[in-house]
């Protein structure tokens, strides 16, 4: 039992950072249709600029906000001026492939000029175990979970409850619309990058002491991610969330259950399934279709 | 590309033929790798354009049956099986393979049959590592013989390149007929407009089916190429990442262009091997010079010369009009 216990925790707070990063998935694509290849190679890139930040003699604290903020204007403002917005009235595929090779581009850039080699990254909350319900349970995972539930609790309390959270949704339900009622649609769109890009940095704070910086790291964090997204809903943001918190418990569960070499083939089966039966996802609503 | 007169265009496919069998003659033993590494690639890409540029499904799987071709090639011919025999398996394995894959398509669409394929290919990456018994898991499969076509030996490189070459061929005679036949406009129906194919009769079902089936059977073909031309295969090669870089060749290319998989593979293959003087950024220039092509064409490189040859025949009908209107007020 104390086994399982420690399992759904461990899973609980992974997949609580796979939420963060698949909330931000699904509000790129809401607003504007871009599927993000290089979601997991966002999350990886920011542990570096707050390692280089830290390289040049910045204190930890200090590296962070200087790691987020360069985050924002590079993988939010950048990212959407520079190859967003080109790109995005001439469909989804050729951005799609954009983003592909934006991931290789990104990869190869902090292979080149960081390091090949994992780093350690420092944690934002001291190691240790505190024992809750007489289990013992490790202080990072409850700080990873506390930090995610407070932006994902933060981001639900903007986009349902403020004016401009409302206007966040009207410009991506129905652009023409939104534009007619006075709600300046360039500006939310802009403004879910922003939120994207601090979203991926929070998330690459929160993983990157558990498994080290490294330029590759990227894949598997973006695949999860993508699995979150589908399998709790494409079009809805607290569907992501449930779907990155079973993915981690269920990849964690997978892990001990199942058999370590096909350990990644749960999620998998699991997404296969959900479209099959399930293509709006858990918590999705149908996309219409149109002629 | 209808631009061009015929005699023209047949001269120069002539000269582009010709250049790939003399050429290379003189060619070192790495440039006839990356040369025949762009024929198979080639092959993977033009079946990955058949489902995706001509039928409109997308898949992220091309690279998973590149990989049962090649294991099923590594297998049979280091069991003392003969290649084409091999080829015929990897073509029959993956055409049903990829008839079953195509199912969901019939469920589902666009970016949610991208990421059931995408987890298939997944899926196949994981049985070649784990099942050792069969595909010799991370140590792989070594010593993969080259075939003796009509008695003779092709271990060399050059003879190797010209199998590849001739498959290469053959392939594109055999995509050629496929989409001028009915099949390739039912394809075509079924990416324009899927509702209208079939309320026209088309068997949608069928064919999407069919688009899955073929587009990878010519993975297939790849991969039983790729076996004997490096002649050790282990799972690395056949994880997702070749079922990106396959779509962003289709893409590159241009998609639904016939020529656009040899160029997209050309890019994909080559472009990295002449970067290769700028060392540690070569695959960083090679990233930055897909996005900026994308940015500046979205339907890839054939789009440019498309748009380009739309252009010229508008502003040559203007000019008609524009002279024929002229003559007609000078009889006035």
């Amino acid at each position: 039992m104390s086994n399982l216990f420690d399992l759904l925790v461990a899973g609980l707070a992974t997949g609580a950072i796979y939420a963060l990063v698949a909330v931000g998935f699904t509000l790129l694509w809401q607003t504007s249709q871009t599927i993000n290849f290089a979601q997991g190679e966002f999350v990886m890139l920011p542990a570096f600029l707050m390692l280089a930040a830290m390289h040049v003699g910045a204190p930890f604290w200090l590296a962070i906000i200087l790691g987020i903020l360069l985050s924002m204007i590079l993988l939010g403002l950048a990212f959407k001026l520079l190859l967003v917005d080109p790109m995005m009235r001439h469909g989804v595929l050729p951005l799609a492939i954009a983003t592909m090779a934006l991931a290789i581009g990104i990869k190869e850039a902090v292979k080149q000029f960081f390091s090949a080699e994992a780093s350690p990254f420092p944690s934002i909350v001291p190691t240790g175990d505190i024992s809750i319900l007489g289990h013992a349970v490790s202080l990072q995972s409850l700080g990873v979970l506390v930090v995610a539930i407070l932006a994902v609790l933060g981001l639900t309390t903007l986009l349902n409850r403020t004016s401009l959270g409302h206007q966040m949704q009207a410009a991506a339900q129905n652009p023409t619309v939104a534009r007619i009622i006075g709600v300046p649609v360039e500006r939310m769109i802009l403004l879910t990058f922003l939120i994207n890009a601090f979203l991926v940095a929070l998330a690459s704070l929160l993983i990157t002491p558990i498994y080290l910086a490294k330029f590759s790291s990227g894949e598997v964090l973006g695949q999860a991610a993508f699995i979150a997204a589908i399998v709790g809903g494409f079009n809805q943001v607290r569907g992501a969330i449930a779907g990155g918190l079973l993915i981690g418990v269920l990849d964690n569960l997978a892990a001990t259950y199942v058999s370590t070499q096909y350990r990644a083939a749960v999620p998998m089966i699991f997404l296969i399934a959900v479209i099959l039966f399930r293509p709006q996802g858990l918590l999705g609503r149908a996309e219409e279709r149109t002629v | 590309m209808s631009g061009f007169a015929k005699p023209l265009k047949i001269a120069l496919g002539l000269a582009v033929i010709a250049a790939l069998i003399i050429v290379p003659m003189n060619f070192n033993r790495y440039g006839l790798f990356i040369l025949s590494q762009w024929a198979v690639m080639s092959i993977a890409a033009m079946g990955l354009n058949l489902t995706l540029g001509y039928a409109g499904q997308v898949s992220l799987a091309q690279g998973a049956f590149v990989g049962i071709g090649a294991y099923a090639a590594a297998i049979m011919t280091t069991h003392g099986w003969p290649l084409p025999a091999a080829i015929l398996v990897a073509i029959a394995l993956s055409f049903a393979i990829g008839w079953v894959l195509g199912y969901p398509a019939l469920r589902v669409q666009h970016h949610y049959l991208a990421f059931v394929t995408l987890a298939f290919s997944t899926l196949a990456f994981l049985v070649f590592r784990n099942e050792s018994w069969l595909t010799g898991g991370i140590y792989g499969i070594s010593n993969i013989p080259r075939p003796h076509i009509l008695g003779l030996a092709t271990n060399k490189p050059l003879p190797f390149y010209y199998v590849c070459l001739g498959s290469l061929a053959i392939a594109s005679l055999a995509v050629w007929w496929l989409i001028r036949s009915p099949w390739g406009r039912a394809f075509m129906a079924l990416r324009e407009n899927p509702l209208r194919a079939q309320s026209l009769g088309v068997d949608t079902r069928r064919y999407t089916l069919m688009a899955f089936a073929i587009g990878s059977a010519l993975g297939g073909v790849a991969g039983a190429l790729y076996a004997p031309l490096t002649q050790y295969i282990d799972p690395v090669p056949f994880n997702l990442s070749l079922s990106l870089d396959l779509l962003m060749m289709v893409i590159v290319g241009g998609a639904g262009f016939y020529f656009g998989p040899f160029l997209g593979a050309m890019i994909a293959v080559l472009l990295p091997e002449w970067l290769r003087f700028t060392e540690g950024y070569y695959l960083m220039l090679y990233a930055v010079a897909v996005m900026l092509l994308l940015i500046w064409s979205p339907t890839g490189i054939l789009g440019i010369l498309d748009r380009y040859l739309a252009e010229r025949r508008t502003k040559a009908a203007s000019a008609l009009r524009a002279v024929a209107k002229s003559r007609l007020e000078t009889v006035q």
